[in-house]
């Protein structure tokens, strides 16, 4: 399976697969790398270092801010695997991997794909956006 | 894509590796939105001054210190803390947030930003024209921006507002082309009595209805009055963005790109606004029982001068309830503008306290704010009780100052919600 990038870098880690679309601005706390949202299905889960599946976020103009400050901080998923494109994801990852030279994965996939890659237990990515599946 | 010659050299590294990384946010973000090209943009409103953490400040600390330059006029949404009054940034409450506002504020302004600190930039004088493409951040700024201008801009998140500012340039993409302009649902409201659609509430309540309905889509909104003010427009912006995601909005016969219906809709989804429609917009944006009040919150989005003038005219001299605070958020312009006429100075008499640079919620000042609290802002309605963790009771302007003389709220027998 081969992912769209939208930010450079190759990942590997857990899955961590979310039912709903997250917030990372407000229903998220960079400090921890928990999810806040207690309307959130995964309230309370910690993103830090899994691969995290889910088909979209719920947008916000801050999100950007909000995952450079959890990747400076090291509480950020290793990698974010959509099905919808997102701009705010890609621009802060690009931002603190400017600023901080560390990485957070973003890419996305089908729909379909996303249906499959939701089931794995962990989840290599390369860095030409071949996908890998380990179980 | 084809690339302008100044972005192509700003990506070569040739302006410093502040001006590359603006380039490459602006060309990825052009990328995932399969934007063909990219558009000059003549102005920018700028959300990455509202402090959320260390990163924001890592972050124009990095341009500055690499000689970035804005390629546009650029302006300032409102801070965390306020740089023109040292006593609405309390350090005890939270030092890291306050020091970290102030710094990140203090270096927007070394960029060469025009420091207005304020989310309703359309109220001050200059700005963008009809037509005019922008790049701006704010959800309400850029609805009213979209909607009552006829400026175009996509709702650009932060950092790439910055990126767009730097390069002067923005991907040719949704608000920016015709085709995405075109309304997707009408909302109409024509049938509802001439008398309802001009008061002050009914612009708050019939955009948080059409935020609900339209959701992410354009819809265009008919019934409203010819002669609608300013004030009244920029309530349909800010609540239709809060309560869906909206970030162009038509007025039939109101609005510069609507000067009829089928100017921008062929047909298609039509919904006609009920009585209970709007009896349902306000039991949304109120969360409590009327009673006895703990503060009073005007001004999200900022004050404007027209708002001012129908304050002072509602006070008509009389006082706020000893005790209770009465807060109408506002920008340094428009205080400037409104204390040359005398209104400011009459408003403190009142007890009414008017913050600049900051935001009713978001700053720490108001944190101190707690129980029941009124305002005629469908937006602070909106997201005051998850933010602040406040009741709200929801009203007009004239009940809201009745109510805040009081101390508790009022209901205004004449007014047509109120009717059983």
């Amino acid at each position: 399976m081969k992912a769209q990038l939208l930010t450079s870098g190759a990942a590997e880690g857990p899955v961590l697969s979310l039912d709903e679309p997250l917030s990372f601005w407000g229903g998220f706390e960079p400090r921890t790398g928990v999810i806040l949202d207690v309307h959130h299905p995964q309230h309370g889960r910690c993103v830090t270092g899994t691969v995290l599946v889910m088909a979209e976020t719920r947008g916000s103009g801050s999100a950007p801010g909000a995952i450079a400050e959890a990747i400076r901080l090291g509480t950020a998923p290793a990698a974010i695997i959509l099905a919808e494109p997102d701009v705010n994801l890609a621009v802060g990852a690009e931002v603190a991997a400017t600023l901080y030279g560390c990485r957070c994965v973003v890419v996305c996939v089908t729909e379909e794909e996303l249906v499959l890659l939701r089931i794995a237990k962990r989840i290599a990515i390369a860095d030409d956006g071949v996908v890998t599946l380990i179980t | 894509m084809e690339l302008p010659e100044s972005i192509r050299a700003q990506l070569a590294g040739d302006h410093g590796p502040a001006m590359q990384l603006a380039a490459r946010l602006v060309v990825k973000a052009a990328d995932i939105m399969r934007a063909e090209r990219l558009i000059p943009i003549s102005f920018a409103h700028l959300d990455a001054c509202f402090y959320t953490g260390q990163a924001h400040v890592d972050f124009v600390r990095f341009l500055t210190e690499n000689g970035a330059t804005l390629a546009v006029e650029t302006w300032t949404n409102n801070g965390v803390v306020s740089l023109a009054d040292p006593t609405l940034r309390p350090h005890a409450e939270d030092p890291e947030m306050v020091e970290g506002a102030a710094a990140l504020m203090h270096l927007y302004e070394r960029l060469g930003t025009m420091p207005t600190w304020t989310c309703a930039p359309y109220q001050l004088p200059g700005g963008p024209q009809l037509g005019d493409h922008i790049a701006v951040g704010e959800s309400n700024a850029v609805s009213y921006y979209n909607s009552v201008v006829g400026a175009r801009t996509n709702k650009y998140g932060d950092y790439l507002d910055v990126a767009c500012a730097l390069t002067g340039y923005a991907p040719d993409a949704g608000l920016h082309r015709d085709a995405g302009r075109r309304a997707e649902l009408h909302i109409d409201a024509s049938a509802l009595p001439e008398h309802w659609r001009r008061e002050d509430i009914f612009a708050h309540l019939i955009g948080h209805h059409a935020g609900r309905l339209a959701g992410r889509r354009v819809p265009v909104i008919s019934g409203l009055t010819s002669d609608v003010p300013k004030q009244a427009l920029k309530a349909i912006s800010s609540a239709a963005a809060s309560s869906g995601g909206v970030e162009l909005w038509h007025g039939a016969g109101v609005t510069p790109e609507a000067p009829e219906l089928g100017a921008v809709f062929e047909g298609g989804e039509t919904q006609r606004v009920t009585a209970e429609d709007l009896a349902r917009a306000h039991r949304e944006l109120s969360t409590t029982q009327d009673g006895p009040l703990d503060a009073v919150a005007l001004g999200t989005p900022h004050f404007g001068l027209g708002e001012f003038e129908q304050l002072v005219w509602l006070f008509d001299g009389r006082r706020v309830k000893t005790g209770l605070p009465m807060l109408v958020s506002t920008s340094r312009g428009v205080r400037q503008m409104a204390a040359a006429r005398g209104w400011i100075a009459a408003l403190e008499d009142s007890g009414v306290e008017v913050p600049v640079d900051i935001c009713t919620y978001h700053s720490p000042r108001v944190r101190g704010l707690r129980g029941r609290v009124m305002t005629n802002a469908a937006k602070w309605a909106y997201y005051a009780p998850g933010m602040l963790g406040v009741e709200v009771a929801f009203g007009s302007l004239k009940e809201c100052v009745e109510s805040a003389i009081r101390g508790e709220v009022w209901r205004d027998p004449a007014l047509w919600t109120n009717a059983s």
